[in-house]
């Protein structure tokens, strides 16, 4: 009689400690979520309204006059980060190759490291590395030195997922090519980078999206610019500095055109993440 | 190779213990001499001796971590993709060093083909790109050439009639019996004199066994194949030579007929009728 009350009351406390345990898990969940649905209800609210088809093909006007636009730092992010692809996906890629297919055991170990410690460091570093190499020996602020900053960013990057997808490749593939006679470095390009092309691009995305947003890297060395650059080794406006000056600027107009270029700065890293689903999605059935 | 002379080829398949000795002996692809090979430390094949004869069919037997696999791999030096690893001894490819320091690799693999245990269409590539990858990264061009290697190619290796409606489809949607002919017409396109094969039907049905087992019949008229098997039967149904590999070392070399009905060793006779291995 006592032990089966006793087993009652056991029964009842698991039923408790199971539900405050779902429970607890799920507000987890749900916090993750959370960030995401409030940044972009908050950018909705107060971006939206200045989202416009002067904010895409108009110049910032001057402080005081209403009205104006970000194209030359929407231009100008693009611009940056083509200059940042043509530094970081070569070295990302063949670095990642490297690894993948020819490095010994410890250069391998020695180029991971290092690619993690650089995927740690603090983008700022980036920008002040690159201000004392590039800014101060050619005495000024460009575009160069901007996408360099933001390439030095993207190198590790690209070439940790390279490397990872590369190695995902089934040695069959290598061993097919390689037993047709078929030079090694063809059966790397032709074969195993194609395999892995999916996978390549994704990273390359990836890393592009995260870039994208940086602003950091590009306060002392892109800096901003309120006009058209027509020289890369001038000043350029970047979306994200545009975003920064405007939002810590006094005038309320500013504020309004700073919601609206977040709003398009995440829609945008939205929209890669979004291709990148799509590329991945069939990953299972392509073996890589 | 050329069209077999037929004289040699009945001359081969005859039991090698039944020739009389004052025939001249069949001519050799391979001849395998005193040939060990280490991965680091360990030794995988141990003073191997063996002579591999021309449009025949040489089946390594063996147990599981016998050395069958690298010694096949040897043959076109495919073995020296783990690191580490070293050759002693001499492997002639008709007459010619296939390890002296002046020969490329690629080209001995262009000369001996090889298909693999798990057959292995590249994913990326339709079924006729498959077959002509090996031509195609070798440097050829022409696309009449291409496609009549292509269909030639697959009609040797016994799967025209089957996708030739479908050249443009993924290998990989092919069945797994079909996609290891794939990988035969593959390796036959790039035209080598020697095809290896690694246990190319451990993965397969009894009926698509079959039919790989027929193409292997047919196609040493041209070739000369050498494979590995773990099954028995098989190696006794397709070969014309067995060799019994145990422990890194070649225990016994012969014609089929006399290793599987009155084998000389003790060991082969005890791994053929299932006493180990």
């Amino acid at each position: 009689m006592t032990m089966h009350s006793s087993r009652a009351d056991n029964h009842t406390w698991r039923k408790i400690m199971n539900a405050l345990a779902s429970a607890t898990t799920f507000v987890s969940a749900l916090l993750v979520i959370a960030p995401l649905g409030l940044i972009f209800f908050h950018l909705l609210a107060n971006g939206a309204s200045s989202v416009n088809w002067a904010f895409f093909t108009h110049l910032p006007k001057p402080v005081g006059e209403a009205g104006g636009g970000m194209v030359n730092a929407i231009v100008g992010s693009l611009e940056l980060l083509a200059f940042a692809s043509a530094i970081g996906i070569p070295i990302g890629v063949l670095g990642g190759v490297y690894l993948a297919e020819y490095g010994t055991a410890r250069a391998n170990a020695l180029l991971r490291f290092v690619a993690d410690v650089l995927n740690g460091v603090p983008s700022i570093t980036f920008g002040v590395v690159v201000y004392g190499l590039v800014v101060l020996r050619f005495k000024g602020f460009s575009a160069y030195a901007g996408g360099l900053a933001l390439g030095l960013i993207m190198v590790p990057l690209i070439l940790r997922t390279t490397e990872e997808v590369i190695l995902l490749v089934p040695n069959g593939y290598r061993e097919a090519a390689l037993a047709l006679g078929v030079a090694r470095w063809k059966t790397i390009v032709y074969i195993v980078m194609k395999t892995a092309s999916k996978g390549i691009i994704t990273g390359i995305l990836l890393a592009l999206a995260r870039v994208g947003g940086e602003t950091a890297p590009l306060l002392f060395t892109a800096f901003g610019n309120r006009f058209w650059n027509h020289n890369l080794s001038e000043p350029i406006a970047a979306l994200p500095l545009q975003i920064f000056t405007y939002a810590i600027s006094p005038y309320d107009d500013w504020h309004r055109q700073a919601w609206a270029g977040a709003l398009v700065l995440v829609t945008g890293i939205f929209c890669v993440n979004v291709l990148v689903r799509i590329l991945t999605r069939g990953r299972t059935t392509s073996a890589v | 190779m050329a069209s077999p002379d037929p004289a040699v080829v009945e001359h081969v398949e005859r039991p090698a213990e039944l020739s009389p000795t004052t025939e001249p002996a069949p001519p050799l692809t391979f001849q395998v001499k005193n040939v060990s090979i280490w991965y680091g430390e360990k030794r995988a094949i141990d003073d191997v001796t063996l002579d591999i004869a021309s449009n025949a069919v040489t089946a390594i037997i063996g147990p599981s971590g016998c050395g069958k696999s690298t010694f096949l791999r040897c043959l076109n030096r495919m073995h020296e993709l783990v690191p580490k690893t070293r050759v002693e001894g001499r492997v002639l490819l008709q007459g010619e060093d296939l390890y002296s320091s002046t020969v490329d690799p690629a080209i001995v693999r262009r000369r001996v083909g090889m298909v693999f245990q798990k057959s292995n269409p590249f994913p990326t590539m339709s079924i006729g790109e498959n077959v002509i990858i090996g031509l195609r990264l070798n440097g050829v061009r022409n696309q009449k050439f291409l496609n009549e290697r292509l269909e030639k190619s697959l009609r040797m290796a016994a799967l025209w009639d089957e996708v030739k409606d479908d050249l443009h489809k993924s290998g990989t949607s092919l069945s797994g019996g079909q996609q290891q002919r794939l990988c035969i017409a593959r390796a036959l396109a790039v035209e080598p004199e020697v095809l290896l094969m690694d246990e190319p039907c451990s993965a397969l049905d009894p009926i698509a066994t079959a039919k790989i087992e027929e193409l292997i019949y047919e196609l040493k008229a041209q070739y000369t194949i050498v494979t590995v098997t773990h099954n028995m039967q098989q190696a006794g149904r397709i070969s014309d030579f067995t060799a019994f590999l145990y422990m890194g070392r070649l225990i016994e070399f012969g014609s089929t007929t006399k290793i599987f009905t009155n084998p000389s060793q003790k060991q082969t006779e005890d791994y053929i009728t299932g006493r180990f291995g």
